[in-house]
């Protein structure tokens, strides 16, 4: 499976799990609007650490999150080579 | 009961005034401690071998390394040593020089197994071996001794915590004539708290008691207390849940069983249950600096909301902000060296464990200090495990606080199958969700583990606790 498709599908699976509706997941969107609270990215990253083995936020030297889930994508699917 | 100016007997008197032929039995070597009664076993097995009289009136550190010899030395020097500091074999080396200087140690007990320099350098070292041999030395003046025990949190330089004998048996009952045929079992170490109380509880009602042995398989621990015919068995619920998976647990029927040392959640109470439907079930509530303050015996978690607040079996117990805090005339006197104070103005002690009303119980939540924040949530770990540990498949659980870049923290679960094939198997999906939704029904949101994995086995702390990683 894609990083891309990992990362949809445990969104969905997570906002099942919240009882959250997500935003249509377009490469644009915008992470804030997508539907998940904080709570629910914490959950993401950490099961996204589980199944695709890295957490690039964590091990990252400065603090920074993506604003866009095209971005989102981008740094794991880099943090992944 | 103490009139004034009697004094209560020394443990060496106690026992020489027993019936029962008091066995202790360790994996190599067992001792009849009523032999005490005209004997000793001081002074025996290694070539600095010293006499009883040398120990008299020091401050004598236990560094025997098994705990048969310790047990000997306990009833023989009560009452002759002016302190008696039991040292568990878990204590880092880095912190013994600590201990010797705020016990103002002055002289050892040692085996030929006792290696530590700094022992081994103290002016007075008395051997002793588990055997016992006729004394022809007269027993040196009595005094009151100083029972010094070492608590059991896992990080830092352990505190030494001052106790009486009186404080530390005052939990312990005359035993009913029943008892007299007790044999004891505890999966705890002797040199610790919990495990003392158990070697009280037995040698002061002679009755018999099998020690453990470092290192031992817990298979062939329960196989020695099968065959001891053990009828009452102690432990924590972490050591209670690693003696279940084993198939030696079907060897011995208790009929005592007794928890104590961590949160006894209804799954573990109910696993036993079902292991040892006859026998009487009961958890206990100590610490190391709060001694004994209840016991619990009618098959559920948490205890009845009316202790708190009464005065029950001299105990009188409040909660302050959430935390346990206990005054009886079992705690300890204070802490040996220079640390603060052990209870507070009005004299109770701060057990810094939290409890929660919920109905007319009261339920252990967790450790004051092990709480995890995410995202400005508190949440006590031990209270998703005893969720988890519900599910029926789940045998042991460990929640712990994993780093997240978003919330600061996040808890994540490790867990151990009551079947080792389902780990690896083909429904450990369908077994995750399933125990997420568990979670999700009975905690919110935050308190659900963001992740669950399988493990073969979590790690037990020498002192019986359930090993919490720091970070």
């Amino acid at each position: 499976m894609s990083v891309k498709l990992t990362i949809i599908e445990q969104m969905e699976q997570i906002a099942r799990e919240h009882g959250k509706i997500l935003a249509p997941l377009k490469e644009d969107l915008v992470l804030a609007d997508c539907g998940l609270d904080s709570l629910g990215f914490a959950v993401l990253v950490a099961r996204l650490e589980d199944s695709l083995g890295i957490d690039p936020f964590t091990a990252a030297e400065d603090a920074f999150f993506p604003v866009t889930l095209g971005e989102f994508v981008k740094v794991y699917e880099h943090g992944g080579r | 009961m103490n009139m004034a100016g009697v004094e209560a007997p020394s443990l060496r008197h106690s026992v020489a005034n027993l019936k029962a032929p008091g066995f202790l039995w360790d994996r190599a070597a067992s001792a009849r401690f009523t032999d005490l009664d005209r004997g000793t076993s001081l002074g025996l097995g290694i070539s600095l071998a010293g006499r009883l009289a040398d120990l008299a009136g020091r401050s004598v550190l236990l560094a025997t390394t098994c705990q048969l010899t310790t047990a000997l030395a306990l009833i023989e020097l009560d009452a002759i040593a002016r302190r008696l500091v039991i040292l568990p074999p878990d204590v880092e080396a880095e912190h013994l020089g600590a201990v010797i200087a705020a016990a103002e140690v002055d002289a050892a007990v040692i085996d030929d197994g006792t290696a530590a320099a700094l022992v081994l350098a103290l002016p007075v070292r008395v051997g002793c071996a588990p055997s016992i041999v006729p004394m022809d030395e007269a027993l040196p003046a009595r005094v009151a001794t100083e029972w010094l025990l070492m608590t059991s949190g896992t990080t830092g330089a352990p505190k030494l915590v001052v106790y009486d004998l009186s404080a530390l048996t005052a939990a312990i009952t005359a035993p009913s004539p029943a008892d007299g045929a007790a044999i004891w079992g505890t999966f705890y170490d002797i040199r610790r708290y919990g495990g003392l109380q158990i070697f009280l509880r037995a040698v002061l009602g002679g009755a018999c008691l099998v020690l453990s042995s470092a290192g031992e398989p817990v298979g062939d621990h329960l196989a020695r207390l099968a065959q001891h015919g053990v009828t009452h068995l102690s432990g924590t619920p972490s050591q209670w849940r690693r003696a279940l998976i084993s198939p030696a647990i079907r060897g011995i029927a208790p009929r005592y069983v007794r928890l104590s040392g961590e949160i006894a959640d209804q799954a573990i109470l109910d696993g036993l249950r079902a292991a040892f439907p006859r026998a009487t079930i009961g958890h206990a509530y100590a610490s190391t600096e709060a001694g004994v303050a209840f016991d619990v015996n009618d098959g559920l978690a948490g205890f009845p909301a009316g202790y708190v607040g009464a005065i029950r079996d001299g105990v009188e117990m409040k909660v302050v902000d959430g935390s346990l805090r206990i005054r009886s005339s079992r705690t300890a006197s204070r802490y040996a060296g220079g640390e603060p104070k052990l209870a507070d103005a009005d004299g109770f002690v701060d057990t810094g464990d939290i409890v929660e009303r919920r109905g007319d119980r009261y339920y252990f939540a967790g450790r004051n200090g092990g709480i995890i924040n995410i995202g400005g949530l508190k949440v006590h770990p031990e209270e998703i495990e005893a969720v988890i540990n519900r599910h029926p498949q789940v045998r042991m659980s460990l929640v712990r606080r994993k780093q997240s870049p978003i919330t600061g923290s996040i808890v994540v679960a490790e867990i151990v199958l009551k079947s080792d094939q389902q780990r690896t198997g083909a429904r450990q999906i369908e077994l995750k969700d399933d125990i997420l939704k568990l979670c999700r029904e009975a905690l919110p949101r935050h308190k659900v583990p963001a992740a669950i994995s399988f493990v073969p086995a979590l790690n037990v702390a020498a002192t019986g606790k359930l090993l919490r990683r720091q970070g």
